[in-house]
């Protein structure tokens, strides 16, 4: 089959690669039709995620069709179409049997701190992704769910992380009523999470980046306000005077580990590897949420230690919430959203991508060109 | 004013946010949250018909988190070590823990011993490394890489500069030692003669 492989920091390209097979009774094989690159890929792109191997498949978001179950598989059938978690999780440990289903004991031999995640490195348990023709997929009964027949493949790929992460996210921020909410990030999880905040009853939603393209994607998708960091000295003044000096009541960081805005601080993290992430992002929602106020972390980190504000955020008395998305938990409430017209999830796709041509779309999205914000991988394009 | 007792006021009403925004104030009740409160236990709910999995079989030994008691019944066999980054990941697992800044940066390293490792063998394969097309760099030229930059606030500008010499660096240093050592054995060639 044929598969995206990882050479080396900045490098991929595609290969034949065996078919996946199954490997435990309860494994599926599915056929990819649809597979995206999410911004946390361009972390292992860019090589700052620890054992990230050469020859490994990257993807956590994919959907497709059943081609092949094991012996214990129950619930799926060969011929369905499903949208898959980008969890990988056992269902039955202590951690799954809470509902902390991206918290998994049961599938992450390299790491204790992280469950197991598609295409993810060996840190997530050294799983190949769906950035290829074929995925074997753990646990068939417990992580895929048939898409619903009157749901689009494109509409299905993105609740299979950034819709459900965004979503996630902002409900972490324990949002009331009237609520300000500030979210740092207007890439995929963050018009999502700003999206997500209104349906949670926010009085007013600020989006910040420094790319124009997309703060006017969430002017137009996620109805918000919007303020580019670029153009300011200091954005988290910015962010006290237009909050009466207050304070947003809740932050979301949706950047993670490589955010800008700090030279000192990307150079670091992203060039250097010496933090396992660039918080910068993080800093400015621990400084601009009010004392007492919520900061919700859905940008993702690596596991090594970052120059994370903690003083500010004890002195200010700061709720810091965070975690890998449990995927499967948001989707009939999503699944209502999405059919009352509420969130439509495609509406942030703007590239198609022939899985042979999937190295352009990481130099695409990475360097954020032709007003790159989603890019979708077809495999049989 | 965080200086008195009461909260701004809204600059809109919660009807005019509901008459704007579609599905505004869906979720407004805590318990319509899919993931409120954050632990629900059910182990029942997932669809699970085990009490703990069967056991994948191990091919072959796997390495494992020194922090898990035994190696998890389910994990992913993409890749498995070998050669000398496959020794350093070894080491790595064997001796530290998550915990352990060491851990981490020797599988970095072991990552980057990976990938130069990975590259000089391609050249003895019909499919050598190629940067140009691995790096997707033609991009900048069909999908408007100066358009995309000129004229933006992009505060990355500043350094995406390091990213090509990320890239390109090993190759530029590999090709002149490449020249240098031809030039020394082709001097030592005719000294012979």
């Amino acid at each position: 089959m044929r598969a995206m492989v990882y050479r080396g920091p900045y490098r991929i390209r595609v290969e034949e690669k065996d078919r996946p097979a199954i490997e435990h009774p309860n494994d599926a094989i599915v056929r990819v039709t649809r597979a995206a690159i999410c911004g946390s890929d361009l972390h292992l792109y860019h090589g700052m995620m620890p054992d990230t191997r050469v020859g490994h498949t990257f993807g956590h978001e994919f959907v497709g069709v059943v081609d092949e179950i094991g012996p214990s598989v129950q619930n799926l059938s060969v011929g369905d179409r499903v949208m898959v978690p980008f969890n990988i999780y056992c269902g039955s440990c202590y951690f799954c049997a809470r509902g902390l289903y991206s918290n998994c004991h049961n599938v992450n031999p390299n790491a204790t701190a992280v469950g197991g995640i598609y295409g993810y490195s060996h840190t997530c348990g050294g799983y190949d992704g769906g950035q290829a023709e074929y995925v074997r997929v753990p646990f068939a009964d417990i992580g895929p769910s048939p898409i619903p027949a009157w749901m689009d493949d494109d509409d299905a790929v993105l609740l299979t992380d950034a819709l459900a992460t965004g979503y996630f996210g902002a409900q972490l921020g324990d949002i009331a009523e009237g609520d300000t909410v500030v979210v740092f990030g207007a890439g995929p999880v963050g018009l999502f999470a700003a999206k997500s905040a209104w349906l949670m009853g926010a009085g007013r939603v600020i989006v910040i980046d420094h790319l124009e393209y997309r703060l006017e994607k969430a002017r137009e998708f996620a109805q918000a306000e919007t303020r580019n960091f670029a153009e300011y000295d200091d954005i988290v003044v910015e962010m006290k005077k237009t909050t009466d000096h207050l304070g947003a009541d809740v932050a979301i960081d949706a950047v993670g580990a490589e955010a800008d805005g700090n030279l000192l601080q990307h150079v670091t993290a992203a060039k250097l590897k010496l933090q396992g992430g660039s918080p910068i992002a993080l800093n400015w929602a621990i400084d601009s949420v009010r004392k007492g106020g919520t900061v919700s972390v859905m940008g993702a980190y690596g596991p090594m230690f970052s120059a994370v504000k903690f003083g500010d955020a004890l002195n200010k008395g700061l709720t810091l919430r965070m975690n890998q998305c449990p995927v499967k938990r948001q989707w009939p409430r999503l699944f209502e959203h999405v059919r009352n017209g509420y969130l439509k999830p495609s509406d942030l796709v703007t590239h198609r991508i022939p899985l042979e041509h999937i190295a352009d779309g990481y130099h695409i999205f990475s360097a954020k060109l032709d007003g790159c914000i989603k890019p979708l991988i077809v495999p049989a394009a | 004013m965080p200086y008195t007792a009461q909260k701004p006021p809204a600059k809109e009403s919660s009807e005019q946010l509901r008459a704007r925004i579609p599905g505004w104030g869906a979720d407004l009740d805590p318990a319509d949250r899919p993931s409120v409160p954050k632990e629900q236990f059910d182990p029942n709910l997932s669809g699970a018909h085990w009490d703990f999995p069967e056991r994948q079989p191990e091919e072959r030994p796997r390495e494992r988190s020194i922090e898990h008691e035994f190696l998890t019944p389910v994990f992913g066999t993409s890749c498995p070590t070998h050669g000398v980054s496959g020794a350093i990941r070894r080491f790595s697992y064997a001796k530290y823990s998550e915990g352990r800044a060491a851990h981490w940066l020797l599988l970095l390293a072991a990552d980057r011993v990976d990938a130069l490792g990975s590259t000089l063998r391609s050249f003895a394969t019909l499919r050598p490394d190629n940067p140009i097309t691995q790096t997707g760099i033609r991009t900048e030229f069909t999908h408007h890489g100066l358009q995309s930059r000129r004229g933006q606030k992009r505060v990355d500008l500043v350094h995406q500069p390091l990213d090509v010499i990320v890239v390109a660096g090993p190759w530029v240093a590999a090709g002149l030692g490449a020249y240098a050592a031809y030039r020394k054995l082709s001097r030592a060639g005719r000294r012979r003669r």
